[in-house]
């Protein structure tokens, strides 16, 4: 105590306080304004990735994006969007995008690891955005009962109960989300990919939504109790089901059994 | 069908001919027994006697894995034993049944007699009965007098016909009176947009462009009585668009708060949660009946089997900057009824 | 008056001694001697309504075992069992049993997918069974009045089915019964009304399970007992139609003796449907309530739908557009004590399909008999395609339903074949209107043309695929002539005339009389008749005739 009192006297013991107090404004009017982010940025990207990121966003990317990612008639400016966005798309192999349509599609990924840290590593050089979260929010180990709760009310509508997907308006669809990293469904929600809305941290939590992710695992993972789920698809399914197999297996019989025996 | 067009006038020429009676072709009867394998052939019976009975063991081993997965199969609260065990126990009643209904049919067809036989068709009514009964009904109704004595007759059925009426006035009590209680909700003015289910305020900081916040009035989730029914009016979306995107209507222009604008989640047409928000196109779709609504033209409907727009409640930022509503909705939400105006 | 004689019979063994005390005091022996060897002919297509039959008892064996557990209140509770992602979800009571017998009860699991398997079964084999009957024209006299029994169990069958799959109180049912609530409101005056006693109040309240319980298990089911005796009662009296074929006609019925054969085959038939339904259950999810949750108004999940029995009006309700060519279908009507609405976008698809469907449903037997003047009675069937117009007007009935029923999974088809949801539904609402007529249209063609495939075959026997060179360098395929039974089966049935307007005692035709003429004709205009055996015989005359092209002889008849 007696060094810190001492301390305080010193010539540029009022600079840092200056200092302190700037950043701690600073950091309060960041973490209010840019609700998106769901962490500080953990990963760190250095000045080359950001280069190389560069290179490839020239070659693949800037002819709907623009040079500089600033947009064109073809393809939204990128500026803002953060590490997250680009993460998504390209690590799920949505861009870059195969041909204009209702929406993106998922398809094989057409970038590596390295390169898709690279690419989001330049986009995120171009303006503040949400990025890549931590992996402690997409482990799979939160509550899941909470996150169903909590899937049910923000997700169900569009990706069906048991995350079969469903249908949008116009030959858009919001996809099944079985196979989908934990990472990418949060950064499916911190972005708002196409007609996705955005979640933002004030809306889910980044632990309402590791539990969402954690639900959507344990479903996965666990399947369904009563054997095959049929796709999932609710009521349609099973209709399809009992017409077909159900009455198909009895008319077999039913010929059997009015059949002479040989 | 040029063809057919062709022959129109021809067929009916040979239909002609082919309906007198003495042109049509004679019954032959019955076709003659074929003998089975089984008929012929002892070995053949011997063996389809083999059958039924392993049918029939397949049925008991069927029981016994039925037995063995009820006790056998422990549960350990996880969804793979519990399949397991359900499927154990299906596979063991399937079988057990199958073995016994299979068993007895191959029975029947292969070793029971497969001779066709014919048998006449009574008169459903004969004549005879029909005077009989004619003429018994004329006696009842001549003993009872009914006919002569129209005053019992009238009275009596005065009474039948008024006697189950107060079965029917006693299902007044399934329910109350709608009264009004469909034209409001909980929204007042000031009560806090909060977040469903949980139940925590919301800033207008916190509405990003592009985002949907899915909403219940303030004080819902404390309510003990009631709740379920006050959700089902109240549930609102609420979402964030670049303002020079709204068109508000006249007498609208302060019901949105710099491009946020909330509007009842309850479909117009019958009662759906609209929940599905596109935010590019900015359009709700309702999951059910896929009627859309259009959020840029205050949620007009542009597709589907809804009529009217979804009604919107006006909201505005109290002094601690959270969200609140001006008023209650300014018309009944969720579907039409009679009563509507 | 003596009737009491005593009997010297005694029996030797204590079986015989058990089953003749029974006797002694029910009259047994002569149910036996009535019934023991009452023939029943024998097809697959006449199985339908025993898997319906069934169904109903796998249902009310499988029901049972539910009610035990299940418990029908909606009073709130926390779940607190094995299923993990619900652990401490509020939820009702209802729900929370429904989730106990899944998860907790063992065998559980299995019986409530037995039942709901079960369901789904019931309700499609009383449909196949229902279009059996039609298209094969059993509903003929005297079977009119079974034919709307059948029609009743048809519709009581639906409402087992829906009372049934709101009970859960999860998500999808709860979404359900708000859509319920939603076409009940939009009835004229009394809508309302009906909602608030329905529900006991605003929706959802805390009535509703418990109300659909006690129809469901006590109500609907014993009305159904009822219809299914009566309709077995009437089975009875008529004896079983059969198809047309050789030694079969209207006054007799050639089959199996119900003992033993018949009643083997019956009997061990129901453990044959008991198996598929257990190895359905066995191995296929149905209803996941877990998946969707406890009822809450807020949420809903993508792909709300019915089962499939209810799919067709839903269908309805989604192809019915709210503006139609910018015209509203909600009227706000000005009455002197204020203003009204009417809500025609929901009223009409709810009511008008249905009503539709019904109607013709439960008439038909009677129009028919109308338009045919034909008052006989009629135990043999018709094949399909030897009645070309009734059965054309089934399958666009038939379509007409399909149309409904898939408009109900529009955003199902969208999704999994990749093309755009407004788009199905735009096809849909054009098919709406054109698959019926394009249904009959083409079913009326096929059935005749069929026909005339029947008359070939039987006059010029089947084609062998083995072709001869005759000595003058001619090639022919040599046709093998069927046997008189196999002929008789193509060539054994009736084909009617357009029957013109009939005067009345003074002489009039009347109006009524014209348009049931018009209706005649358009029923029999177009007729293939049946092959004779002058026509037969007239083939036979040309040299090895079997081999020759049909049009050289046939001419007159064969659509040249």
């Amino acid at each position: 105590m007696k060094a810190l009192s001492q301390k305080r006297r010193h010539p540029l013991a009022a600079l840092v306080l200056l200092l302190m107090g700037l950043m701690l404004t600073g950091g309060v009017y960041a973490v209010a304004t840019t609700l998106n982010q769901a962490k500080a940025d953990t990963t760190t990207y250095s000045a080359n990735d950001i280069k190389e990121g560069n290179k490839l966003f020239i070659a693949n990317c800037a002819t709907c994006h623009g040079m500089g990612a600033s947009g064109s008639a073809s393809g939204p400016s990128l500026v803002g969007v953060g590490a997250a966005a680009v993460d998504f798309q390209v690590g799920t192999g949505r861009m870059p995008m195969q041909m204009q349509g209702p929406q993106a599609q998922r398809k094989p990924v057409q970038f590596d690891a390295t390169q898709t840290k690279q690419l989001a590593a330049y986009v995120a050089s171009l303006g503040a955005g949400p990025s890549v979260p931590d992996a402690s929010l997409v482990d799979g180990k939160g509550n899941a009962a909470n996150g169903g709760e909590l899937f049910r009310v923000n997700c169900a509508m569009c990706h069906n109960a048991a995350a079969a997907g469903g249908a949008l308006t116009r030959g858009k669809f919001a996809p099944a989300l079985a196979g989908v990293s934990g990472q990418h469904i949060y950064e499916a929600m911190v972005t708002g990919p196409q007609n996705m809305p955005v979640f933002n941290d004030a809306n889910i939590t980044p632990n309402g939504k590791r539990d969402i992710i954690t639900f959507l695992k344990t479903i996965e993972a666990d399947g369904s109790p009563g054997g095959n789920d049929l796709g999932a698809l609710g009521p349609v399914s099973e209709g399809l089901f009992v017409w077909i197999a159900g009455l198909g297996v009895i008319i077999a019989f039913t010929i059997w059994l009015t059949s002479r025996s040989s | 069908m040029g063809d057919h067009g062709d022959g129109h006038s021809e067929q009916g020429a040979v239909a002609k001919a082919g309906q007198s009676v003495a042109e049509k072709f004679q019954d032959p009867g019955i076709p003659p027994h074929r003998p089975r394998l089984a008929d012929k052939d002892p070995r053949a019976a011997k063996r389809a006697e083999r059958q039924v009975a392993i049918l029939f063991g397949i049925s008991v081993l069927g029981t016994l894995l039925f037995f063995w997965a009820y006790f056998g199969v422990r549960l350990d609260q996880t969804v793979a034993t519990l399949r397991l065990q359900n499927l154990l126990l299906g596979l063991g009643t399937g079988f057990a049944m199958l073995g016994i209904g299979t068993g007895i049919v191959h029975w029947a067809k292969a070793l029971m007699p497969d001779h066709e036989v014919s048998e006449e068709r009574h008169e459903i009514r004969s004549e005879a009965d029909r005077v009989a009964a004619v003429k018994i009904v004329d006696e009842i109704l001549d003993e009872t007098g009914i006919k002569r004595r129209p005053l019992i007759r009238n009275t009596l059925i005065g009474a039948v016909a008024l006697a189950p009426l107060p079965a029917i006035a006693m299902f007044r009590d399934l329910g109350p009176l709608p009264a009004n209680a469909l034209s409001h909700t909980m929204w007042k003015e000031g009560t806090r947009l909060v977040h469903d289910p949980t139940g925590t305020p919301i800033k207008a900081s916190d509405v990003t462009i592009g985002s949907a916040f899915h909403v219940i009035p303030d004080g819902l989730n404390e309510m003990t009585e009631g709740k379920l029914e006050a959700k089902a009016k109240a549930v609102v979306l609420l979402m964030r668009l670049n303002p020079e995107l709204l068109h508000p209507s006249a007498g609208r222009e302060d019901w949105s708060h710099d491009g946020i604008v909330a509007y009842s989640k309850i479909c117009t047409h019958v009662g759906c949660p609209v929940a599905l928000y596109e935010q590019q196109t900015h359009h709700l779709l309702c999951p059910c009946h896929q009627s859309t609504f259009d959020l840029t033209q205050e949620c007009k409907v542009i597709f589907g089997p809804a009529n009217r727009p979804l009604p919107q409640l006006p909201i505005k930022i109290d002094s601690e900057g959270y969200l609140v509503a001006q008023s209650d909705f300014h018309e009944p939400v969720g579907p039409s009824f009679w009563e509507r105006s | 008056m003596s009737a009491v004689t005593e009997t010297t019979y005694t029996p030797e063994t204590s079986v015989g001694r058990i089953t003749n005390f029974v006797d002694e005091r029910v009259g047994g022996s002569g149910i036996l001697r009535e019934f023991g060897r009452k023939v029943f002919p024998d097809h697959w297509s006449f199985m339908f309504g025993e898997v319906a039959l069934y169904s109903f008892v796998i249902l009310l064996l499988s029901g049972t075992f539910l009610t035990f557990f299940f418990d029908p209140s909606m009073a709130e509770t926390h779940y607190n069992g094995s299923f993990v992602p619900l652990k401490g979800v509020e939820m009702s009571v209802a729900y929370n049993s429904s989730l106990n017998i899944s998860f907790d009860i063992r065998g559980g699991l299995f019986m409530r997918q037995v039942h709901h398997w079960a369901a789904l079964l019931f309700v499609a084999s009383v449909s196949v069974h229902m279009l059996r009957v039609f298209f094969t024209g059993a509903f003929r006299k005297p079977r009119e009045m079974n034919w709307v029994v059948g029609g009743v169990l048809v519709i009581l069958s639906m409402a087992a089915g829906f009372t049934g799959y709101s009970l859960p109180d999860d998500l999808l049912s709860g979404n359900g019964l708000r859509i319920i609530d939603g076409v009940i409101k939009s009835i004229p005056i009394i809508g309302t009304y009906i909602s608030f006693f329905l529900f006991g109040g605003e929706f959802p309240g805390t009535h509703i399970i418990g109300r659909l319980f006690t129809l469901h298990i006590l109500l609907i089911p014993a009305v159904i007992l009822l219809m299914i005796a009566i309709h077995l009662f009437m089975v009875v009296v008529h004896k079983h139609t059969q198809y047309p074929g050789p030694g079969r006609n209207d006054h007799n019925v050639v089959g199996y003796p119900l003992g033993p054969v018949y009643a083997a085959k019956a009997g061990g038939f129901f453990f044959i449907v008991f198996g598929v339904v257990a190895f359905m259950a066995a191995a296929f999810t149905i209803n996941p309530i877990w998946n969707y949750g406890p009822y809450d108004p807020s949420p809903v999940s993508a792909g709300t739908q019915p089962d499939w029995y209810i799919g067709w009006v839903d269908g309805a309700l989604r192809l019915m557009p709210g503006w139609l060519f910018g015209f509203p279908l909600e009227w706000h009507i000005p009455f002197p004590w204020g203003v009204n609405t009417l809500t025609l976008n929901v009223l009409l698809p709810a009511l008008v399909p249905a009503g539709i469907v019904f109607t013709v449903l439960f008439t038909y037997p009677w129009l028919e008999r109308w338009i045919t003047r034909d008052n006989r009675e009629h135990h043999v069937l018709d094949r399909p395609r030897n009645a070309p117009t009734r059965t054309a007007i089934g399958m666009a009935g038939f379509v007409f339903y399909c149309v409904l029923w898939a408009a109900a999974s529009s955003d199902l088809i969208a999704t999994h074949f990749f093309v755009s949801l407004n788009d199905v539904t735009y096809w849909l609402r054009g098919l709406f209107f054109l698959g019926p007529i394009l249904a009959f249209i083409a079913t009326k063609r096929i059935a005749l043309a069929l026909q005339r495939k029947d008359r070939e075959i039987a006059l010029h026997g089947r084609e062998t695929g083995r072709i001869v060179r005759l000595p003058h360098g001619e090639f022919i395929e040599v046709h093998a002539q069927l046997d008189d039974y196999k002929r008789y089966k193509l060539v054994g049935f009736e084909s009617p005339e357009p029957m013109p307007g009939i005067p009345n005692s003074k002489g009039i035709v009347t109006k009524s009389e014209k348009r049931r003429a018009a209706l005649s004709r358009f029923f029999f205009e177009d007729r293939v008749a049946p092959a004779t055996p002058a026509e037969l015989e007239a083939g036979h005359g040309h040299a090895e005739h079997e081999a020759i092209d049909p049009a050289n002889h046939d001419a007159k008849s064969i659509s040249h």
